[in-house]
């Protein structure tokens, strides 16, 4: 997923999950059935699965723009110095 | 969010905390139910009551126990546990209590009963205090939710007593 899709899921599948929570409770009161309130709130759980936790491609629709391997080729990688490895070590 | 167990992860987390949420709002709307249960017990005979070879006053009766506890069921009850208990005081103890039946009721329509039982458990004294003794019988019952907390209560019966002879 890209990072919008990504943002997507997750608010997808906050608010579907608290719809089902919702709607669970009031049916279940309702019908003062606490069998009806877990089901229903399981089937909420299954579906917000099915919606958020998949590759679908609707969260892939701004995909990143990775640079074309031909022109990485040109601007060679800087050389590892000693300096900055010592840097580092001092850091942690 | 980039991979399928973050994901994934992040969705169970937040489900079981909806969950525990809707359980608890579950369990706060049994304040908002009417409770009236109402309870009547007759003792119909005094079968034996006589002293043990160890020196304990022991009883059998035979009880008649009608009760009402309809309206404790809610949508959150799992079973009612009653049970009934002989209440007296003695030179000794300033309170005995003395369990002499118990049922589960796991069903709103089975909470509705009355019956006709000899005492389920032993009703023996610490001592030879029961010659004439005048105690209480209560019903006690126990509510257990299928979410939440357990709460108990009573009801008081007094006025029973015992022969003042062994028989």
């Amino acid at each position: 997923m890209d990072w919008q899709g990504q943002k997507l899921a997750e608010q997808l599948m906050q608010i579907l999950l608290l719809i089902a929570a919702v709607m669970a409770f009031v049916v279940g009161y309702a019908t003062a059935s606490f069998r009806t309130m877990m089901l229903i709130y399981a089937g909420g759980v299954v579906l917000t699965t099915l919606i958020t936790i998949p590759n679908w491609p609707c969260f892939n629709r701004h995909p990143l723009k990775w640079l074309d391997p031909s022109e990485a080729e040109k601007y060679p990688k800087p050389e590892v110095v000693a300096v900055s490895s010592k840097k580092k070590s001092s850091k942690k | 969010m980039h991979t399928f167990g973050y994901r994934a992860n992040a969705l169970l987390t937040f489900a079981i905390t909806a969950l525990a949420f809707i359980c608890a709002i579950a369990s706060f709307s049994d304040k908002f139910s009417n409770q009236n249960p109402s309870a009547e017990i007759q003792i119909l005979n005094i079968n034996r009551f006589k002293k043990q070879s160890h020196g304990n006053d022991e009883v059998s009766l035979t009880l008649d126990i009608s009760a009402d506890l309809q309206s404790l069921f809610t949508w959150n009850t799992k079973q009612v546990f009653v049970f009934v208990a002989a209440e007296y005081e003695t030179p000794k103890n300033s309170l005995n209590q003395v369990s002499l039946w118990d049922a589960i009721i796991p069903a709103k329509e089975d909470a509705k009963f009355r019956i006709q039982v000899s005492n389920k458990y032993r009703f023996i004294d610490q001592g030879q205090n029961l010659r004439g003794k005048e105690f209480n019988l209560t019903l006690h019952w126990h509510v257990m939710p299928k979410t939440g907390k357990m709460f108990a209560d009573k009801i008081v019966m007094p006025g029973y007593s015992l022969p003042d002879a062994y028989r």
